[in-house]
């Protein structure tokens, strides 16, 4: 990393990420506040909006080519899903099926499920499910960027995951059921969530990226995560699913499920993986751990 | 109700499926054929072995019996609450699971869902979500989080919310505001072959226009906005 001065993805607002995401001066927002309107759901909980509902929706340019983005804004509501938030993205993977874009972004920063809209969020990310994989299987590839504070979690950790690929930050974070949640219903003893360094050895990025959970790792700066979007998406040939492909995925996951069963920590997956010194990792840059996973047995 | 007494129920002409691990996997005999029966019981908290299982089963089917329609029955808490199962990535291995539901629909197998009981946010995002159709028996708990527990994450009282609830399906939890909501197609008395029959008629003959359930929602009653938001993003005009 060079001296210039960062952005940091992980502090920016949703915006900010999609303004130094695309080329500058490139982004046309679908619903503005002209035409959007607030959640009424919210609002009948006395709850405030925003004209969004927390997702920005919109096309623009990444090195000259269009592309769709999706960004979701972490800092309203936790980005959670409700029914207006789901249905902007449902749209905008429905419209990449017809446009047929060079790629649809996706700057995940969620927890999931908006509670106060349960089930139309629960639905909705059933639908955002299903149309991820219509756009791909229409050849359109469907990046995940996950860096913000909310991660991707609940539902839209599923979402991350059917994404052509993943590119995230070391502070990114990608899971299921938040840290709190298995603390709550199992105990602390089986998760303590306010033990960061943990938190972030079992879900962060540089975890998910020694195990191949995501594509790419990249620096907490918007300029990289640009650079890492970029550089996946030069060489990219999205390809349909077929028997064959999800075979092998099948055979992975399930191999890796019998070599790291009894492992209880990133330390211990690490260790299994090959990694010399696995209390090191969490020390290492971006660029020294992406030498080190290149540098390991396969 | 025990699960052979659904499978007598709606299979009466046999069945021939094994239960382990909490994951059903066999084939059944129909009116219309022999159906690949799959999917979990007993209030499964669903972590990586038997989401492997499960789309193991649906590979299976797509290779050996190609066009057989999947029949899922769905009984699920969750998703495994876990530190070992987050360690590798339970969300992958959910997300592999709704794309081989989804391969197997490409390569055209109808599929149905029935929720015979427990049907819990990742759980049944990751398969009886994924079917090209959804049912629920009349009984059945259909919820991403009980009231109780959402008025304590929510902070809002749990008498605002069960007020609310009796008049919003946009969180009452229960099969009932699924059905509103357009992602339950229709909620079953009992299970009975007849009912199947008819399901695994509707599901062939609407499984080519694509996911319905947002216009189903609106037409219910249930979801006022989200076809309107979708169908606004889709045609906005680009500028740019």
């Amino acid at each position: 990393m060079s001296l210039s001065i960062r952005h940091s993805w992980f502090e920016a607002t949703a915006r900010q990420r999609l303004a130094g995401l695309l080329d500058p001066g490139s982004f046309c927002e679908f619903l503005p506040p002209a035409v959007a309107q607030p959640s009424p759901h919210l609002a009948q909980l006395e709850l405030p909006g925003a004209f969004d509902d927390g997702v920005v929706v919109g096309a623009g340019q990444l090195g000259g080519r269009l592309v769709l983005v999706a960004a979701q804004e972490g800092q309203f509501m936790g980005g959670a899903v409700g029914e207006i938030h789901g249905a902007k993205i449902v749209g905008l993977l429905r419209r990449a099926v017809a446009e047929k874009p060079a790629a649809l972004l996706f700057l995940i920063d969620s927890g999931g499920v908006r509670l106060h809209e349960a089930n139309a969020g629960l639905i909705a990310i059933s639908e955002i499910m299903r149309a991820v994989l219509a756009a791909r299987a229409a050849g359109v590839p469907v990046i995940a960027l996950v860096g913000g504070s909310c991660g991707a979690f609940g539902g839209m950790g599923i979402v991350a995951k059917l994404c052509s690929a993943v590119v995230m930050s070391e502070e990114g974070r990608l899971a299921l059921s938040g840290p709190e949640v298995i603390e709550t219903v199992a105990g602390v003893e089986e998760f303590d969530a306010k033990d960061r360094a943990l938190v972030w050895r079992v879900t962060g990025g540089k975890h998910r990226y020694l195990m191949d959970d995501c594509a790419a790792l990249v620096d907490d700066d918007i300029a990289a995560f640009r650079n890492g979007a970029s550089a996946l998406l030069a060489g990219w040939q999205e390809r349909p699913n077929t028997l064959a492909s999800l075979r092998a995925e099948q055979v992975r996951l399930q191999g890796r499920l019998a070599t790291y069963a009894g492992c209880r920590d990133g330390l211990e997956v690490w260790a299994a993986l090959g990694v010399a010194e696995p209390a090191r990792v969490p020390l290492l840059d971006c660029d020294e751990l992406i030498a080190l996973k290149e540098g390991l047995p396969t | 109700m025990t699960l052979n007494t659904i499978l007598d129920a709606l299979f009466p002409a046999g069945h021939a499926v094994a239960v382990a691990n909490q994951v059903l996997a066999g084939e059944a005999q129909t009116a219309q054929g022999p159906v690949a029966v799959l999917g979990t019981t007993d209030a499964a908290a669903i972590d990586h072995a038997m989401a492997l299982a499960l789309a193991g089963t649906v590979l299976d089917t797509v290779e050996q019996h190609p066009g057989r329609p999947l029949v899922f029955l769905v009984d699920t808490s969750g998703q495994a609450l876990s530190r070992i199962q987050e360690l590798l990535c339970l969300n992958g291995s959910l997300a592999h699971l709704a794309s081989c539901v989804d391969f197997a629909r490409r390569q055209g197998h109808p599929s149905l869902a029935l929720v015979t009981a427990n049907a819990v946010s990742g759980g049944f995002l990751s398969f009886g979500l994924m079917a090209d159709q959804a049912y629920a028996l009349a009984d059945a708990q259909v919820r991403v989080m009980d009231l109780r527990a959402m008025a304590r994450v929510t902070k809002i009282a749990h008498e605002r919310l069960v007020e609310l609830a009796a008049s919003s399906p946009i969180f009452a939890p229960g099969a009932a505001s699924y059905q509103k909501m357009g992602a339950i197609a229709a909620i079953w008395p009992a299970p009975t072959a007849i009912l199947l029959l008819e399901a695994l008629r509707e599901v062939a003959q609407s499984r080519d226009g694509g996911d319905q359930r947002q216009t189903l929602g609106t037409a219910r009653g249930g979801r006022q906005l989200a076809a309107g938001v979708s169908g606004q993003v889709q045609h906005a005009v680009f500028a740019g």
